[in-house]
């Protein structure tokens, strides 16, 4: 196997992620953050960064846990507010979800996972208006590339510091921001069903993925010299897929082009136009 | 007229050989009709800012807080980013953001009539009288454009599409100021080796360059990659050229770009004179002692040696290889 070294200089990782979110959220007149924490590391993380880049008073984390949601993550989001000294709001999202889900019986639970990360996601863009704060985004790079997420649900945000962080960079830079142990500890998991952890789900460990994706998308390795390098050609193969069958997710819906200019294609300004 | 080349004789700098008449002519005879005599001392001042994307007025604005700055520093000569006045990610935004570099526009306007107590090097969209816009920089000094360089190197990979908004310059010029023979490149013209080689035979002792370079390649380093880069190839240039080279490099962010500063000076021998801070605006001053070329010189006749026929000559040769 190939000597793959992916840690990062945490001060320098700190400097240009707090610098990002203080300039997008002041540049649009607006000095707040919000987010869903859900106990996990990834929002952790996007919480502890909005902090040092804002200041406490300035970011409001909610807690939105569901019925069936594992009693930890409560306890580990709650943790992390005690920790920073943010504002914390709990609002369970079960009345919400449950007669959607009720109305099929039987639901399967992607099904079911989705409607609670997008009834996740209402929230937050709600009460990103109560608050008048921007919804920081908690997407990793692994997770953006493989696909790891529910479209328009914990995929949305306005910005999203941690976006080109893989999973292990993510857990580096959290040791060096004090998260505490439990988060960083614990099993990677979207929390949507009973035992549901990521490398459970996904096949592989975040270890493992994060080294290959690191060679084919940073280093633009070819799949034979990822195989070259010593990963297993099945593996390689199944990683590929998943990145290419989940572009859409990383995209804007493709809108049919009839006129001379049109959105995405030819009118092309940056979302910081004229700030 | 033989008086005047007498005059002119004794303000030709120490540094420059004698012998070169053309030299002699351009530089000599020209300062002694201007009546000004070269100075041994720059005072460099090198402006990192942020800019608000396509905002000319309010980049306007801070332009000429920074020179109020560089003034109460006693800066002879002030150098901004590329894209100065107008934010690097332009797109669509290029043809309302151009400006001519002469005193009918109103935001040259007020910058010329700066650059009577300093020199300026601003950077901006330029649009020639066929409506072709350049990503450009423009020196500015006692009220007066003295050079406009165009952006011969639109980067258009990666993260970039430059080639896909601006034209390519088509032109590598150095330019006398009161300071010497001077040349500018913006970005990633110095990224190839050939346009500073090219300023270097044309003269220029110092270099300025100025960027919108945005950071790239986190690892376990000090630096980005991309910072280490650059810092690099501005050293080996200073050193190889024997000439002082500068880098202004803005900050800030445009969307998820971020732009890390850095600002470096780098002398005839390579050393660094002075680094600006990483990540945040700030100016930069510098005294460089342009004796420097002529002790460095003295020592290592890189410049003197430099067999321009046989590159030529090899030039041709690989040219004409169909």
């Amino acid at each position: 196997m190939v000597d793959l070294n992916l840690s990062i200089n945490t001060d320098l990782a700190r400097e240009i992620l707090t610098g990002f979110i203080r300039s997008e959220i002041t540049r649009v007149g607006m000095s707040r953050a919000i987010l869903n924490l859900s106990g996990g590391l990834d929002s952790a993380l996007s919480c502890a960064l909005a902090v040092e880049a804002l200041g406490a008073e300035n970011v409001v984390a909610l807690r939105l846990p569901y019925r069936a949601s594992s009693p930890d993550s409560l306890a580990h989001a709650q943790l992390l507010i005690d920790q920073l000294g943010i504002e914390g709001k709990t609002i369970d999202i079960t009345p919400m979800v449950d007669p959607l889900i009720e109305l099929e019986p039987g639901m399967s639970n992607v099904r079911r996972g989705n409607i609670m990360a997008r009834a996740r996601m209402i929230v937050l863009y709600d009460q990103s208006e109560v608050f008048k704060a921007l919804p920081v985004g908690t997407s990793n790079k692994t997770e953006i590339l493989l696909g790891y997420s529910t479209i328009f649900g914990d995929s949305a945000s306005a910005i999203n510091p941690i976006g080109d962080l893989y999973k292990t960079q993510v857990r580096q830079l959290s040791r060096s921001m004090d998260i505490p142990a439990p988060i960083i500890d614990k099993p990677p998991s979207a929390d949507l069903w009973e035992d549901q952890t990521d490398e459970k789900e996904l096949g592989f460990t975040y270890d493992e993925v994060d080294k290959l994706l690191y060679l084919l998308v940073d280093q633009r390795y070819s799949p034979r010299e990822a195989v070259e390098a010593g990963f297993e050609a099945k593996f390689v193969n199944t990683v590929i897929t998943r990145v290419r069958r989940s572009q859409f997710k990383r995209m804007q819906p493709p809108i049919a082009k009839v006129s001379n200019r049109t959105v995405g294609y030819d009118f092309l300004y940056l979302r910081d136009w004229g700030t | 007229m033989e008086a005047a080349v007498i005059i002119a004789f004794t303000l030709v700098p120490e540094n420059h050989d004698l012998r070169d008449f053309s030299y002699f002519v351009a530089q000599g005879a020209a300062r002694f009709f201007s009546g000004k005599i070269r100075p041994m001392k720059l005072n460099l001042a090198l402006a990192q800012i942020e800019t608000k994307l396509g905002d000319v007025e309010a980049n306007l604005a801070k332009h000429l807080e920074y020179i109020e700055r560089a003034k109460a520093g006693r800066a002879d000569l002030l150098v901004f980013p590329e894209l100065s006045l107008t934010g690097y990610v332009l797109q669509d935004l290029v043809a309302s953001v151009a400006h001519k570099p002469n005193d009918d526009d109103p935001v040259f306007k007020p910058l010329l009539k700066a650059s009577k107590d300093l020199d300026l090097v601003v950077g901006f969209v330029d649009e020639d009288s066929r409506h072709r816009f350049f990503i450009a920089s423009a020196y500015l000094s006692g009220g007066r454009l003295i050079h406009v360089h165009h952006k011969v190197y639109l980067p258009t990979y990666g993260l970039f599409d430059e080639g896909r908004f601006f034209a390519w310059g088509d032109s590598i010029r150095a330019f006398d100021t009161r300071f010497g023979r001077v040349g500018m490149l913006i970005c990633e013209d110095f990224w190839h080796a050939s346009p500073p080689y090219l300023l270097w035979l044309d003269g220029a002792d110092i270099m300025l360059f100025s960027s919108a370079s945005p950071g790239r390649g986190l690892n376990d380093r000090e630096k980005l990659e991309s910072a280490r880069w650059v810092e690099r190839v501005n050293k080996a240039y200073a050193s190889m050229f024997t000439a002082f080279v500068t880098h202004t490099n803005r900050v800030g962010y445009e969307d998820g770009l971020h732009f890390w500063g850095g600002s470096t000076v780098f002398d005839p021998n390579g050393e660094e004179l002075s680094h600006g801070p990483y990540n945040v605006e700030a100016v930069t001053f510098t005294q460089l002692d342009l004796n420097q070329l002529r002790r460095t010189r003295a020592r290592l006749p890189l410049l003197r040696d430099e067999r321009t026929s046989l590159v030529q000559k090899e030039l041709n040769r690989i040219l004409s290889r169909g």
